[in-house]
């Protein structure tokens, strides 16, 4: 069996990293410029933010390929570098994770619309992330990631890729928000039928991430909870983000966000980190709460 | 029966259903209605409808993208007939996402809501670069720039967009939206206005041109 699934089976619940983004953005990477592009220019800053949060306890850290697809590169010129930037990002990630440390595959939406609603048919969105996910095994990552998912057709699409395309656990995740109908993803997709489509496409874990923040976490995770015998995972955003001298800030600093990661893990996820706006400092806080957590579930 | 027929056509519009939409306006054609009627009085109450669903969470993006194409394919029929006039109404916005961000679903539903709000919208799409906004701003005389950002990384090209406006002495009123945005963040950057949602757009659209507010 998968070193990753076996470690989550045994019960351990696993720290994942905090933002990769903002975290860029905090270390030079200029507005509008290609995230994914700084894993061939810049290797030196991802591989710190990787060094960084292993350092503050990360039991995972994410590669930085979310974008790393045909459809979303092609923004920049890059469509034809996907393979060139996944097998980059998990180089620079393996690097300098640990032994029994983990490295997962990012893996985030086109940005494009599905048809009948959009442009892109089923079978191109398949082959996109067919070619993503089949790069990153190469790479040599441990699991997929598939986050940040709004449509359910799309989060289907990526992970059925994943799964036949390569022999790697796969997490799904979705972005949930609390509106008058309760929390739904920009699609209207609730919680579970969230969980319903992640489970028949098959993926090992299941959850959450970006968002409004640590509270409306906490929601979604008590939701999800009693609808799967799957490990959850939970990435909440830092917050909102707030403009504070040319950067954009997150409100909610580790002491904020203390006692609330402790409320996800007692409403029962498998894998905890963050998103937006979280970053090593949020990660080391989150780590003593882990500890705290498992040393009173011994 | 023509009010029977407006009322169907609002209600095509409000289902998604395109094929209902265009048939329906091809008859109050024929019936001798016009354009500007069947558009003031059968497809913009419908995308009003849409709006305040959409903002209500009674029904989501999907939902909003069939009714708008629903709207769309009328309107390719209106357009032609429609005086400028008819389409100037309220003012001009020109809308896009800014440098560095492709998304555009958020900036779409807000530029067909204020198009069925009687704007006359000039949408740039996505990745906007500064030079491209104040061309057409001075091309199209806009009353109003409308920007559009989801990642935290490119919201603060706004900024930028924001501060060229004002070295260059452009006298136009600026309006931002997208998920990372607030009006904290409006403020900071100097921008007129921030909206939540593609319904709370329009009524700001309106507030900035000083147009009085319909009841709800």
């Amino acid at each position: 069996m998968n070193k990753f699934l076996e470690t989550l089976n045994t019960g351990k619940v696993l720290l994942c990293d905090g933002a990769m983004g903002t975290e860029l953005q905090k270390r030079g990477l200029p507005s509008g410029a290609c995230p994914e592009e700084f894993n061939i220019s810049h290797p030196e800053i991802i591989k710190e933010i990787h060094k960084d949060y292993f350092n503050a306890g990360s039991d995972i850290v994410e590669t930085n390929t979310f974008g790393a697809n045909r459809a979303r590169l092609k923004l920049h010129g890059y469509e034809d570098r996907v393979k060139e930037f996944c097998l980059a990002a998990t180089k620079i990630a393996r690097s300098v994770c640990p032994k029994g440390k983990f490295v997962a595959g990012s893996v985030g939406p086109t940005g494009e619309l599905l048809e009948p609603l959009g442009e892109l048919p089923e079978e191109e969105a398949y082959r996109i992330f067919s070619e993503q996910v089949k790069a990153l095994e190469e790479g040599g990552v441990d699991v997929i990631y598939i986050e940040t998912m709004m449509a359910a057709e799309e989060a289907v699409i990526a992970a059925r890729a994943a799964k036949e395309n390569t022999s790697l656990p796969v997490v799904g995740s979705m972005t949930f928000e609390l509106g008058k109908a309760g929390l739904r993803t920009m699609w209207g997709v609730d919680i579970k039928t969230a969980v319903e489509k992640y489970s028949e496409a098959g993926v090992d874990v299941i959850g959450a991430n970006c968002g409004k923040g640590f509270d409306e976490m906490i929601a979604i995770i008590k939701e999800m909870r009693p609808l799967t015998k799957k490990p959850i995972i939970a990435q909440s955003n830092a917050g909102i983000p707030e403009w504070i001298h040319g950067m954009s800030v997150y409100t909610e600093t580790p002491e904020v966000m203390a006692p609330k990661a402790e409320e996800i893990l007692n409403a029962g996820v498998n894998i905890i980190g963050g998103c937006c706006g979280t970053d090593p400092t949020h990660i080391k806080k989150m780590r003593e709460i882990l500890d705290r957590f498992e040393y009173n579930h011994i | 029966m023509i009010e029977e027929l407006l009322k169907e056509l609002s209600t095509a519009v409000i289902d998604g259903n395109k094929d209902k939409s265009l048939e329906i306006t091809n008859k109050l054609l024929e019936l001798g209605l016009s354009a500007k009627e069947i558009l003031d009085n059968g497809l913009l109450p419908g995308m009003d409808v849409v709006g305040v669903r959409f903002r209500d969470n009674i029904i989501f993006v999907p939902q909003v993208l069939i009714s708008a194409r629903a709207m769309k394919t009328s309107l390719a029929i209106l357009e032609p007939l429609l005086s400028k006039s008819d389409l100037r109404g309220s003012g001009t916005i020109v809308i896009g996402t800014v440098k560095g961000d492709i998304h555009d679903i958020g900036k779409n539903i807000v530029a067909m809501m204020l198009r069925s709000s009687g704007f006359s919208v000039i949408d740039l799409g996505i990745d906007t670069k500064v030079e491209k906004f104040l061309e057409a701003i001075k091309n199209e005389q806009a009353d109003i720039i409308g920007m559009s950002a989801l990642l935290t990384t490119t919201m603060g090209y706004m900024k930028t967009v924001i501060e060229r406006l004002k070295s260059e002495q452009i006298n136009i009123k600026t309006m931002i939206g997208g998920a990372p945005i607030s009006k904290a963040f409006a403020d900071q950057i100097n921008a007129d206005g921030y909206a939540k949602n593609a319904s709370d757009a329009v009524k700001l659209a309106k507030q900035l041109m000083g147009i009085a507010l319909r009841e709800e």
